[in-house]
């Protein structure tokens, strides 16, 4: 079973949208069967998927792997080529962790065509882990595209009441930019087949050619290339300033899609960063790293001073995504060790905390329907266990240290400040740190007006606190943020390797003679 | 060993905040009291059982386990005991617990008592980690759990709007201060490569201190700041410390940190963690010493806010405002110290605060339960008939603060002006300067403390025994509410009093400057932390040699040895001290027994408005702008109009184009495989 796991892992899901075709059927559909199918069936997704970084190799690079011929008509050489390492290993527990819980967050909340939600929220699931497990070019698109449907169907079917407009919306964006990925993916394909003789979509042979020089890139095919797989992910992130559908799809996605689409689908965008932009195009990566680092901090501030001025929940929550994912990109193209491992944990620390975030703004919406901050006020009195689960999210959200946060934002903004790769580090690390005050100013303030103070509206007098389905949601959640930000090794360790080959790419070969140890540049 | 000394304190806090709903006040106020009682006794214990190894200059190292390790970056969980923090341990724990024990008293019948020492031992958990750690980031964890204690404390009556509006004031400027501080540190990471503090070769680390300790001094320009080099870390460390420690231009959280119950101002926003600046620079002492412009801002920076500060004092009529900018003055005096090189007394200076400072905020705390939750001076008076124990111990606070002869706040306070005075380094007009900004300071402080004292204790009884007493800042606790006469408060409030004022009044005894014997009696407490700061002796020429270990211990040896020439220099500015406390109290004495309730200048009594100065050129300009700029206009107008103009333009396209639209998914798999091909094609044909 071994080298099968990782298909099971993806595949498990799909299975379960397809059982739940034939679940629950009568003249009444048996709502408690249905979700019972679905929440175990990503219950088990998750603890198979747990054998993953059990059984990693820390030393080692692609892993689990899975290498068959597939469509071989016309010598394609499109293979299903899956397997993770260190940089998809943890956004697969990451996904296989937060799909239960948006199920069980969701638990009361949907009430029209509860069958197809589960199936849309499973087929979401197989998605998702598609992509992070590919290793074939078109493979990946496959997923990156079919992940797509479900999620449009989750924001326009079970959405608020703009949802029409926010799917179509995610759509055309998203849409426009994985055309643009699938023109570069063919390029790709192309150059790579007529420079090497072997017409092959596979990642890893490619950017194994990359790496041995086997394949050549020019500059000017680079930054084509460069930016046909960049904006796609870019706006998948979103990189200011291709964040507009961002705040509209969260605000009108029901609460489970807005966890999966905060906690994993945006992740999507970094990761593509991490396995195509850096590796196969590590000249062009530099060529465009002080414009896309500026972005990056642009958003940082641009997104958390918008958040700060939000009134709805969900808006400021979607914003300060923007802030935070800024974060990642600066990370990722400081070209450090830290930076890209502080990018890759601040991706798994954004993936928890702001899909709590989240879950905790569903909760109050399922009680009070209403997402708007002045509603609120007083929560404190009348819902404590909630409150305190609500605080200790925030401030995993503003990186307090032994909280996930810190972990991933120090990292990146270490590892920016010291980088020698990236021009005007330095700057670019001094101002994003101002995001440091700034995330704490819009979260301190939001937490505030929602939790603390006198109740002053009487609707909110009434609230019950969390049940025990709601904690059962919420303390994995608060064990887990509290675990990554006192021993981040775990993940860490395994993550090194695979940043290692990326970083080995990227550092030019002079560097490497003249200055051996990066980031001592003493008089 | 260490370890246990901050871990038992969160243990208790873990307990308290998951089980302590369901305990009685009994069992919460025994639990919370006994975790830090442990983390008093092993620090004692470690203390006397190292004693000798401290003195020496030896650090003991406790390793636990790595925390992060990327690359060339490390950081561990690693505690470290030297003479520095074997003294910040002692004070915090000792303080801290009776702090706690007076607390037990003070929050009775109050629906959170669970909660309230729950964070108080989770503060203590954080302090002691700020000062028991061993490199930067770690003292980082410390730094900003202290603050989020204080952000839990501050807002402890959550229901009150005043006191939410604190708390997140405390929290926001605390992270624009630490901003600079995680500056310093990704500056000192690039330059020394470790964040570490000194060598351990068990671990195979590098010490920052000791790679400072290998550099040539920055010049003395204010150039230097901007230089990228050891000045630009210096003071960049020095603003996370001047917000921590509330000085100019960040202090103005702390006074309204005094919406926190009186146990928190005295522990966390007088005897402890607003000291975590000045124990950070101290502990950076060989960065500072190489770096004379960063020192010159720290120097300048103290006196301005002590002195600042201390004339806001002067016109404050909460008896808590008051002790709040007496705190801000008093770490002022600190930080000069620290800017002039005497590290040494800055850091006494913490530790006879410690005692007199949370005295006196226990003592009003005393005062403000004894008079049914008021806090307006103007309402109190002639209180010591009714409160006699803890007008005595107060008096003890109020001497000590004030210089009085023979009182531990003389000692500190005078050493810092004679080290002001003579400030090794600076030039001589500067230092001048220093020492009559601390001069005056030490005048206005002996007045407000006076006119504290007078109007709190003297004079006539200005409240009614029969009504509540209105618009009082702090909540009531839910006990004891009824209107009636002042009252003594019971046993376990009165005690701590008692202790801290043993503490006010001797604490001084264990560092006696040596001009002030002639040298006969030894200054035990500089001898103590001499070997864990790096003086500016080394600097000299002749001591250029530097080994790796740090301060060569030979050239600390010859230090005492010039002292006897400043004797009678130090002995006159002593007598000019002793004359200036004796002259404030004196003046406080007369004026507030005659005229109690004089009417101070507005522009004192509104703290020289910073706070609407801060409100309108930072806060309404950033909130209004990210609303009507970013948000209104750059996101939805620009942004989301670009994107929608762009569907509209499609879609007019789209219907002039109709024809080539069959409506189905064929034609649109057709298009972008057209698209692609168009591209494919151009990397083919170039």
């Amino acid at each position: 079973m071994g080298q099968y796991i990782l298909t099971i892992i993806v595949l498990l899901p799909l299975a379960g949208a397809v059982l739940l075709l034939i679940v629950g059927r009568g003249e009444k559909p048996n709502a408690a069967a249905l979700k019972w199918t679905a929440l175990l069936i990503s219950v088990a997704t998750f603890i198979i998927s747990l054998a993953l970084p059990i059984g990693f190799n820390k030393g080692g690079g692609l892993q689990f792997e899975t290498n068959l011929e597939w469509i071989n008509a016309f010598n394609l050489g499109v293979r299903y080529h899956v397997a993770v390492d260190g940089l998809s290993l943890w956004l697969v527990i990451l996904t296989t962790f937060l799909v239960p819980l948006a199920l069980l967050s969701s638990w009361n909340s949907i009430h029209k065509r509860l069958r197809e939600f589960l199936m849309a929220m499973l087929a979401l699931e197989t998605g998702m882990l598609g992509v992070f497990v590919a290793m074939d070019m078109f493979l990946f698109y496959l997923f990156w595209e079919v992940m797509l449907v479900p999620m449009y169907f989750l924001i326009g079917v079970w959405g608020g009441e703009r949802r029409i407009y926010a799917a179509v919306k995610f759509v055309i964006y998203t849409v426009v930019g994985s055309l643009l990925m699938l023109a570069g993916i063919i390029a790709l394909y192309y150059i790579h087949g007529s420079a090497t003789l072997n017409y092959t979509f596979d990642i890893a042979a490619i950017t194994n050619d990359v790496r041995t020089g086997a394949l050549i890139l020019d500059a000017a095919t680079q930054s084509w290339l460069f930016w046909a797989f960049a904006i796609a992910f870019l706006i998948k992130v979103p990189l200011f300033p291709f964040h507009t559908w961002l705040p509209d799809a969260h605000v009108e996605a029901p609460t489970a899609g807005s966890v999966l689409l905060a906690g994993v689908l945006l992740k999507m965008g970094t990761y593509g960063l991490m396995r195509f932009n850096l590796p196969i195009f590590p000249d062009a990566s530099h060529q465009w790293a002080v414009l896309i680092s500026s972005l990056a901090v642009v958003g940082i501030i641009y997104g958390a001073l918008v958040a700060m001025v939000q009134p709805d929940l969900k808006k400021l929550v979607a914003y300060s995504s923007v802030s935070h994912l800024g974060f990642v990109v600066l990370g990722i193209f400081s070209f450090t060790d830290q930076g890209m491992q502080g990018a890759l944990y601040q991706m798994l620390n954004h993936g928890v905390s702001t899909g709590a975030l989240f879950i905790i703004v569903g909760m109050i919406y399922d009680r009070r329907h209403t997402r708007l901050i002045a509603e609120f006020g007083g929560l404190a009195n009348v819902m404590p266990a909630f409150s305190t689960f609500f605080m200790i999210v925030t401030l995993s959200s503003i990186a307090l240290p032994l909280l996930n946060g810190f972990v991933g934002e120090f990292l990146i903004l270490i590892g920016t400040y010291t980088s020698t790769l990236l021009p005007h580090a330095r700057l670019f690390a001094s101002l994003a740190a101002l995001g440091m005050i700034l995330s704490a100013v819009y979260m301190l303030w939001m937490y505030q007006r929602v939790v603390f103070g006198e109740v002053h509206n009487r609707e909110n007098l009434k609230l019950a606190d969390l049940n025990f389905r709601e904690k059962l949601v919420l303390a994995p959640i608060a064990v887990l943020i509290l675990a990554m930000g006192i021993y981040p090794s775990v993940f860490l360790s395994r993550s090194n390797q695979a940043i290692q080959t990326i970083k080995a790419r990227l550092i030019p070969v002079s560097e490497v003679a003249v200055n051996p140890e990066a980031g001592t540049e003493e008089r | 060993m260490l370890a246990a000394i901050i871990l038992v304190p969160l243990v208790g806090a873990a307990i308290l905040g998951l089980f302590g709903k369901r305990m009685s006040e009994r069992v919460i106020g025994w639990i919370a009291c006994s975790t830090v009682a442990v983390s008093t006794i092993l620090s004692f214990y470690l203390f006397f059982e190292h004693r000798a190894a401290l003195e020496g200059g030896e650090k003991l190292h406790e390793y636990l386990f790595t925390w992060i390790s990327v690359g060339t970056f490390r950081t561990d969980a690693s505690l470290l005991l030297d003479s520095l923090s074997a003294i910040y341990i002692l004070f915090i724990t000792f303080v801290g617990f009776w702090i706690h024990v007076f607390a037990t008293g003070y929050m009775r019948g109050d629906k959170g008592y669970w909660r309230f020492f729950a964070y108080m031992n989770l503060f203590m958990f954080s302090m002691l980690t700020l000062v028991l750690a061993d490199n930067f980031v770690l003292m980082f964890v410390g730094w900003e759990g202290v603050g989020l204690c204080s952000y839990l404390l501050i807002g402890y009556y959550f229901t009150k709007d005043f006191a939410n509006d604190a708390a997140k004031k405390a929290f926001i400027v605390n992270r624009i201060g630490d901003f600079g501080f995680v500056l310093g540190v990704f500056l000192l990471f690039s330059k020394a490569g470790t964040i570490f503090y000194f060598n351990d070769t068990a671990r195979g680390i590098h010490g920052a201190f000791d790679w400072a300790m290998t550099q040539s001094p920055d010049p003395l320009t204010w150039s230097a700041i901007f230089g990228g080099g050891i000045t630009s870390v210096a003071v960049l460390l020095f603003v996370g410390a001047i917000g921590k420690s509330a000085q100019l231009p960040l202090y103005v959280w702390l006074p309204d940190a005094m919406a926190g119950p009186t146990p928190v101002s005295a522990l966390i926003h007088a005897a402890t963690m607003v000291t975590a600046g000045v124990y950070m620079v101290a502990r950076a002492s060989s960065i500072y010493i190489h770096a004379p412009t960063a020192m010159m801002i720290v120097a300048i920076i103290g006196a301005a806010t002590a002195l600042f500060a201390a004339t806001i004092g002067l016109a404050q009529w909460d008896i808590k405002k008051v002790l709040a900018y007496s705190t801000i003055s008093q770490l002022g005096y600190m930080f000069l110290a620290c800017g002039v090189g005497a590290f040494g007394a800055g850091i006494f200076h913490v530790f006879t605060h410690a005692f007199f400072k949370a005295l006196l905020f226990l003592g009003s705390g005393s005062v403000i339960l004894g008079m049914h939750h008021e806090q307006d001076m103007r309402r109190m008076g002639g209180l010591k008939k009714y409160m006699p124990i803890t007008f005595a111990t107060m008096f003890a606070g109020w001497f000590a603060i004030s210089g009085f002869p023979l009182f531990s706040g003389f000692f500190s306070k005078d050493e810092i002006l004679y080290r002001s005075f003579i400030a090794n380094g600076l030039p001589d007009s500067w230092a001048r300067i220093l020492w009559f900004v601390g001069a005056v300071t030490a005048l206005v402080t002996a007045v407000y403390m006076t006119r504290l004292m007078v109007l709190t204790f003297w004079g006539r009884e200005r409240f009614s025994t029969s009504e509540p007493a209105p618009g009082a800042d702090s909540v009531p606790g839910g006990h004891e509410d009824h209107p009636g006469p002042p009252h003594e408060s019971p046993a376990s409030m009165v005690l701590p009093l008692v202790v801290l004022a043993a503490g006010a009044v001797f604490a001084g005894y264990l560092g006696v400057p040596e001009g002030l014997s002639g040298g006969k009696i030894t200054n035990y407490f500089e001898r103590l932390l001499e070997p864990s700061i790096a003086s500016l002796h080394v600097m000299e020429p002749g001591h250029a040699q530097r080994t790796p270990e740090g301060t060569p211990l030979e050239t600390r040896a010859e230090a005492p040895a010039r002292m006897p020439e400043g004797h009678g220099l130090e002995r006159t500015l002593t007598g000019v001290s002793i004359l200036i406390a004796l002259a404030g109290i004196g003046i406080g004495w007369v004026w507030f027994k005659r005229k109690p309730l004089w009417e101070p200048p507005r522009l004192l009594e509104e703290k020289y408005y910073v706070d609407e100065l801060y409100n309108a050129t930072v806060v309404q300009p950033i909130k209004v702008g990210s609303t009507s700029v970013l948000w209104k206009v750059i996101d939805v107008h620009i942004i989301d109009g670009a994107v929608n103009g762009a569907g509209h333009l499609a879609s007019m396209l789209g219907s002039t184009l109709r024809y080539l639209q069959s409506g189905l998914a064929r034609s649109y798999v057709a298009i972008v495989v057209l698209g692609a091909l168009l591209i494919i094609g151009y990397f083919v044909m170039k």
